[in-house]
């Protein structure tokens, strides 16, 4: 949804204004940051202070302008090992106060630069503050960012962003994910093999299951269940995403396939939302969604409480306060956000599967969560026992 | 699981006087727990020797024991108690220290008390340096990050030059085993210093052993703020980060938060290792503070040290994050977890989790070097500061102007006009930290300096010499823009440059600024501290100020009542206002106001968004006030501002505000500028027809010669328009007077020097007292134990005076009532007096909350603060005590006799500072304030106070042992009474000839012993600071001598600090010390509540 110039100096950009429009008419005036033109998406906010290059380069944020509500952005520059995959997905980057210069030894560019070459426009000098207070109070929207020297005039602006498509019934997974299959060894000895369908998957989730002795074969979205037993799997992984649960039929039946044959099984994200449409619950769009890296979850098989990584817009209607019975046995809500008691995860009593809707790869965000991975790891050695 | 249900009491331990290095911020987080302990229905059960905090006010605990914090006294009040729990990790190190104390004599457990909070093993893991590298190293194995520094230990110097090879070069830092104090150890930056350093320190080690380290000085500095619950839950409340590099203590740096120069990789990673050693350690539950170096080149991580305990840091992360850790802590330790307890500001959400700040906040030390000349200003891992100012903006520049610009200290703003100076003296200069190393920064970037120079100079990440740059650039767009038009004023104002600060760029006055940027409508908007960066709404009206699109101060209807607070802490000017603001608020909103504090000291309860109905924090500058003003004007009906309990800080705006339209309520500024203004002062007190020691106000030295000649010498000489004596000196001639006014060149063009007769041995005495216009309310009247001209903030005072008697004291109150109706006072008032002979003078008046106010409210029990509050908004004293605010008959002039005697002590910060050769400073007392805290002991009888405050003050006093005296010729006679005591209590006397002289003639046995000067005898016979440094002195009395200079005691004062020996620098307080020796002596040395001292006031005035 971007076109834009490149190349532009970030010097010159300074001086070029730039307009943020949301669909319900308020607009918020700055400066160009990253790339000149026009931009459209979804309005949503992350509140992480870290771990800018993470979340730019996540692929859930497909189609989203992204409100970052701490002020400084850039300061440790870009380095080549932080990204999350092999390019920027947000459509858009607002932010307050972009750093002039980069300071970290492992920095190799600047982040405007970064933004500018991959062509993705943003805007800087807008109070962020104010512009999260309207989407915690209005709901996620659609936006568009206008910068240059030539801006439309306002009606023109507005017309334009109430056209972009909605993220509501978005099928953004196939637009994200890879097109070929490809291996990501383990590290050390391999101990297990495992198929990670991938609608949107995240650099560091593979690793973090490599670091386990897992061989990782990521797979397309569109893979079929014979794709997936085609590499031999010990457990079957699903991947976050982008887009509406709700449109995502393929995966929900993979998924099911899965379940059928009870191999073990481990969602993130998006995975967590198709568990929860396989075992049979509806999924909903949040007001403005979980964004940022300090979420308290309950594990409700420990009674402990960990801080999280979160980026998500939609949630899973589950009970909280009872097992279900689904077609693939009984079910509980595992994890819940202790901030607004949105189910966090789910996980089946008569079968190895479970699900959280947060990142324990935690990229960016703190390592509180990793124990999942272990989880997955047991559940694929109780399996071969 | 909620609360425990095995816990019915907690003693909870204060942290004492304050000092450098703990300060109000142990006020602050004591405060928040013992609330919190109350509201959890525990009887709570406090001891704290400080009657300048508001933990130590009666309604905040059960039981408040205003005692010292020793093991012996906490004992008694153990035993006496009973509690079910103590809880050591809220008062600081002493709270810590006093606890360990109580564990290891067994007496925790004679009485059964659970160590909450905090075990003994997770402590010391925390404080022994060799325990905690070994937490760091279990922590690497586990989880891969994180080591100590490296080090070697070597025994010759082969094995020494050896060990820099393997530390991979110099320098190094070489520390000798064993020595005392860290005698002997350095930097070694070459193999020539490295020989001398650690060839001396072979030597100087008894196992010829020095420990080689290497140096991670200009690395980066970091904390971490964490809390962790019985279920192991672990929360990071806050990173912070120091502008300047490894080197300088975290409390002398500025800091920054949060962190802003980590990747989350690397901050992850100091998560990871912080978790893990709070698990290693052991702490149960509560916080901790955890502080990194971060080697710029490679990210390597070496963990520096941790505090179990709520510390500064904590403090700090509280106000910059509104995650309030004590109060949390306080819930933990009484088995609440994380996730039970609900987060304050968004009141729906749990505590269970990680702040995210949407500002940046930053913290700048308040230094106090001027008070010591003699002392080293090198800022190094000691810490020297005295306070600090936080602020918060929507970026670095706008919370670093803020911040230096709410230090209200001349030149800690950026200064961009006049010639900076040359690039290479600036840039050098700025090698070193020092107070204000960051403006001289600045000088040497105008001067052209490029942003490797200065990097090279400073080790400053080059992230924050940019944002220094930026705000240079600012400042040259400000001094070239055509016109003052609104985009330069908003782009200067989102950088933080104050109206003072364009106004000087432009040559224009700040007034002028201010005109054209209201008219331009270029004004703040205020934002909400929520913890959450807006994801949550808030409900805490916690403010910053901003030059930001949209401000969240809602409107109100009850009328505002805005309390000015006192600004960062400094000598002088510390928590004793703070606690009059506090109780100000709390007052007005019980009577019906809506109470808005303004401040910027975030070791403060006034800062605690708890405090207030609103909080805004903010600097004390009129500007900002006066935007606050015009919010809070907005916002609905504003009743007044009070000036008068904050001390000089909002004093000296309360004209400008009025001249700005600002209501004062309370006395007049115009009453505050009469009894400033000597001149109409001096007409107040002739038609009162009261005396005032002879004075003449100089604007020259020829002036001044005359005056003081006319006077008579001894004089006292001070700059005009003072708080805490600054640069107050007792003159005995004429060229000292000349070399007082070389001194101070520059003083005289600015403000008159005031030249005062010195009143040689009189009796000062102060007043603290309530006027409402009609009735005087005298709130305590307090006996300065030594003479006048020692300022009253050092001096050590009695309340109920101890020598006054009836006729004096109503004499006293006519004196004081004639004043205040003379001035025109609403509200509090300050007297000091001298009695000399029978002649009462009038030393000064100050027309606001003095320093004393707690202490008098605590001694007599009732809160003049919160009175003086309701006085300002148009109550009576009548009024106040038909409600029972004030008495209902009486006042603390009329104090029954069976009313316990209550002793201010003054604590010195003496042991803090060393001069350039690393020597220590002079601890004679004199005209300028220096003293950082104090203590109140209280008892039935003077003796036992006084040896309370001295026990809380300084630790106890010897009750047998070896005294010495040495007193100047003046002080002969008046020794002699005590001297005689001392020996009949067992002491042995040792003597400088001369006094033994005296004393021998007086039939009084005395050893003599050598002075320093004369060396060590021939048989090897110790001088008297040989004995003192040997541990073979219990007491030193040591009055300096009256003229000439008071050098001759230096090295044996400075060795009493040294070594911890009390040590009395007045006749007086030697008279003092034995009546204190006595009652210890006599035995049974009991200890009270406030509460019950309180019960028992209040019964003996009915």
């Amino acid at each position: 949804m971007t076109t834009s110039t490149r190349g532009s100096s970030s010097q010159r950009n300074k001086a070029l204004p730039a307009v943020l429009v949301l669909e319900d008419g308020r607009t918020f005036s700055g400066r160009a940051y990253g790339a000149v033109g026009e931009t459209f998406g979804e309005a949503v906010f992350s509140t992480g202070m870290t771990g800018y290059q993470e979340t730019l380069t996540d692929p859930s944020y497909h189609r989203q302008v992204v409100v970052m509500t701490a002020p400084h952005i850039g300061n440790t520059g870009v380095n080549d090992e932080d990204p999350e995959s092999q390019r920027i997905w947000v459509a858009g980057y607002v932010v307050r106060d972009p750093a002039r210069i980069p300071s970290n030894w492992r920095s190799v560019r600047s982040l405007d630069e970064e933004l500018t070459t991959q062509g993705v426009v943003g805007i800087s000098g807008v109070d962020t503050r104010a512009l999260t207070r309207h989407l915690r109070e209005r709901g996620a929207m659609r936006v568009g960012i206008f910068s240059g020297d030539a801006l439309p005039d306002a009606g023109t602006m507005l017309a334009k962003v109430r056209q972009a498509p909605e993220m509501k019934g978005a099928d953004l997974s196939t637009q994200v994910a890879t097109k070929e299959a490809y291996v990501v060894p383990a590290i050390g000895e391999k101990k297990f093999t495992v198929a990670a369908v991938d609608l949107g998957i995240k650099g560091m989730t593979p690793h973090r299951m490599a670091e386990r002795g897992i061989e990782v074969h990521v797979l397309p979205a569109t893979a079929t269940v014979e794709d997936v037993y085609a590499v031999n799997p010990d457990g079957v992984f699903f991947s976050n995403g982008p887009g509406d649960p709700a449109t995502a039929d393929h995966p929900v039946s993979v998924m099911r396939g899965v379940l059928e044959r009870k191999t073990p099984l481990f969602g993130i994200c998006f995975g967590n939302q198709i568990l929860g449409r396989a075992l049979g619950f509806g999924t909903y769009k949040l007001k403005y969604g979980h964004r940022g890296i300090n979420q308290p979850v309950q594990d409700r098989t420990t009674g402990k409480v960990e801080v999280t990584a979160h980026n998500h817009g939609f949630a899973v209607d589950a009970p909280l306060d009872k097992v279900s019975d689904t077609p693939f046995g009984r079910a509980e809500v595992s994890h819940v956000c202790l901030n607004d008691n949105v189910v966090e995860g789910l996980h089946l009593l008569d079968q190895p599967a479970f699900s959280v809707q947060y990142h324990p790869e935690a990229a960016a965000g703190p390592h509180d969560a990793a124990y999942l991975f272990d989880r997955f790891v047991s559940l694929m050695e109780g399996q071969r026992a | 699981m909620p609360k425990r249900t095995d816990i019915q009491s907690v003693l909870v331990i204060g942290s004492g006087p304050i000092v450098i290095g703990q300060a109000a911020e142990f006020d602050y987080s004591g405060t928040q727990a013992c609330r919190v302990l109350k509201s959890e229905g525990l009887r709570v059960i406090l001891v704290n020797s400080n009657p300048a905090t508001i933990m130590t006010d009666p309604e905040i605990a059960d039981a408040t024991y205003v005692e010292p914090i020793t093991p012996e006294f906490v004992e008694k009040i153990i035993a006496k108690e009973r509690p079910d729990a103590l809880l050591p990790t809220l008062g600081g190190q002493t709270a810590l220290n006093t606890a360990i104390s109580l564990h290891q004599a067994g007496t925790l457990e004679k009485y059964g008390v659970e160590l909450i909070g905090a075990n003994v093993e997770a402590i010391n893991k925390g404080e022994d340096r060799d325990l905690f590298k070994e937490v760091v190293e279990e922590v690497n194995r586990k989880i891969g990050h994180g080591e100590s520094a490296r080090s070697v230990i070597c025994h010759s110097m082969d094995d020494v030059l050896a060990g820099v090879e393997e530390l991979g070069g110099y320098p190094v830092v070489v520390r000798p085993s064993f020595t005392m104090g860290g005698a002997g150890s350095g930097f070694a930056h070459d193999e020539d210093e490295l020989r001398r350093i650690a060839g001396q320190g072979l030597t100087l080690s008894p196992t010829t052993e020095v420990l080689l380290e290497e140096s991670i000085l200009g690395w980066k500095e970091y904390e971490l703020e964490l809390m962790r619950d019985k279920n192991d839950n672990v929360v990071v409340v806050c990173s912070i980060e120091n502008f300047d590099p490894m080197g300088v203590h975290t409390g002398d740096s500025i800091t920054v938060a949060p962190a802003m120069t980590l990747t989350d990789r690397e901050y992850q990673t100091l998560r990871d290792v912080g978790i893990a050693v709070i698990r290693e350690v052991g702490v149960d539950t509560g916080g901790c503070n955890i502080q990194f170096a971060v080697n710029p080149e490679d990210g390597r991580v070496i963990v520096i040290e941790m505090n179990p305990r709520v510390s500064r840091s904590s403090a700090l992360a509280s106000k910059a994050t509104g995650f309030p850790i004590a109060k949390i802590a306080a819930r933990l330790a009484v088995g609440y977890t994380l996730d039970e307890i609900p987060n304050d500001i968004t009141e729906k959400t749990p505590a269970s989790f990680e702040p995210s700040l949407d500002y940046v906040v930053v913290k700048v030390p308040r230094f106090a070097f001027e008070k010591f000349p003699a002392a080293d200003a090198t800022l190094t891992t000691t810490m020297k500061s005295v306070g600090e100012a936080m602020a918060i903006g929507r970026n670095f520049p706008e919370a670093l102007q803020k911040a230096l610009r709410s230090l209200e200290k001349k030149g800690s703003q950026f200064d961009f006009a006049g010639e900076p100076g040359d690039k290479a003296a600036l840039l050098e200069k700025s090698q070193v930290p020092t107070d204000g190393r960051i403006n001289t920064v600045m000088q040497a970037i105008r001067a052209g300096a490029t942003p490797q120079e200065v990097f090279d100079a400073t080790k400053i990440d080059p992230w924050f010499v940019d944002q220094l740059f930026l705000v240079k650039e600012i400042a040259d767009e400000i001094a070239g823009a055509d016109k003052l038009g609104p985009e330069i004023l908003a782009e200067a104002k989102r950088y933080g440059f104050s109206d003072a600060q364009i106004a000087a760029v432009r040559g224009l006055r700040e007034d002028v600024v201010r005109e054209v940027r209201h008219a331009l409508g270029v004004r703040p908007v205020y934002k909400t501290v929520d913890t959450c960066a807006a994801e949550f709404a808030a409900k805490t009206p916690y403010f910053y100020s901003s030059y930001d699109e949209e401000s969240e101060v809602a409107p109100r209807e009850k009328p505002a009542v805005i309390i000015l607070g006192s600004g960062p802490n400094r000598i002088g000017q510390g928590i004793e206002f703070d606690y009059s603001c506090v109780h100000a608020s709390f007052a007005l909103s019980d009577a019906g106001y809506e109470t808005v504090m303004v401040n910027c000291n975030p070791e403060t309860v006034s800062t605690d968004y708890d405090t207030s109905d609103r909080l805004y924090f903010e600097p004390l500058t009129l500007e900002d006030v006066l935007e606050i003003v015009h919010a809070e004007t907005q916002a609905g009906p504003v009743a007044g501002v009070i000036v008068q309990l904050g001390g000089q800080t909002p004093l000296g705006l309360a004209q400008a505000l009025k001249d700005n339209g600002v209501p004062i309520v309370g006395t007049s500024p115009e009453a505050i500028d009469l009894a400033e203004e000597r001149g109409a002062f001096g007409r107040v007190l002739t038609e009162a027809g009261l005396p005032a020691p002879k004075y003449g106000t100089a604007f020259s030295f020829d002036e001044a010669k005359r005056i003081a000649a006319e006077i008579g010498y001894p004089v006292m000489v001070r700059p005009s328009y003072v708080l805490g004596g600054r640069g107050m000196e007792i003159v005995y001639d004429e060229p000292s007077l000349g070399e007082y006014l070389e001194r101070h060149a520059g003083l005289i063009s600015e403000h008159p020097v005031l030249i005062d007769r010195f009143l040689d041995d009189a009796i000062e005495i102060d007043v603290d007292a309530l006027y409402d216009g009609h009735e005087l309310y005298l709130g305590g009247v307090m006996e300065h134990i030594e003479e006048a001209g020692i300022h009253s903030g050092d001096s050590a005072c009695a309340l109920p005076p101890i020598t006054l008697g009836g006729y004096d004291i109503k004499r006293l109150r006519a004196s004081t009532e004639a004043i205040a109706k003379g001035v025109g006072v609403r509200g509090l008032i300050n007297i000091q007096f001298a009695m000399a002979g029978d002649i009462l003078y009038v030393l000064e008046a100050n027309p606001r909350a003095s320093r004393t106010v707690p202490f008098t409210s605590k001694a007599t029990a009732v809160p003049l603060a919160k009175a003086a509050a309701r006085i300002s908004l148009g109550a009576t004293v009548a009024e106040l005590r038909a409600e029972g605010l004030l008495p209902k008959t009486g006042d603390g002039g009329t104090l029954p006799l069976d009313a316990p005697i209550s002793v201010k002590e003054a604590v010195m910060p003496w042991s803090r500072f060393r001069d350039v050769h690393g020597r220590g400073v002079d601890t004679v007392l004199g005209p300028e304030m220096r003293s950082t805290g104090e203590v109140m002991g209280i008892d039935s009888v003077f003796g036992t106070a006084y040896a309370k405050s001295q026990a809380g003050a300084y630790g106890a006093l010897p009750t047998k042992g070896r005294a010495f005296v040495s007193v100047a010729n003046r002080d002969k006679r008046s020794m002699i009474f005590p001297a005689r005591e001392l020996v009949a209590h067992g002491f042995e006397l040792l003597a400088t000839s001369g006094t033994a002289e005296v004393l021998r003639r007086n039939g009084i046995n005395a050893t003599v012993v050598r002075k320093q000067s004369e060396g060590e005898g021939p048989n090897g016979e110790k001088t008297i600071v040989q004995l003192i440094h040997a541990g073979e002195v219990d007491l030193i009395v040591n009055t300096p001598y009256g003229t000439g200079g008071r050098l001759d005691g230096y090295d044996i004062r400075t060795a009493a600090v040294a070594r911890s020996v009390p040590c009395l620098t007045t006749v007086q307080a030697l008279a003092a010390a034995v009546q204190g020796i006595e009652a210890m002596n006599r035995g049974d040395v009991g200890v009270r509540s406030l509460q019950e001292h309180a019960e028992h006031l209040t019964a003996a005035r009915d």
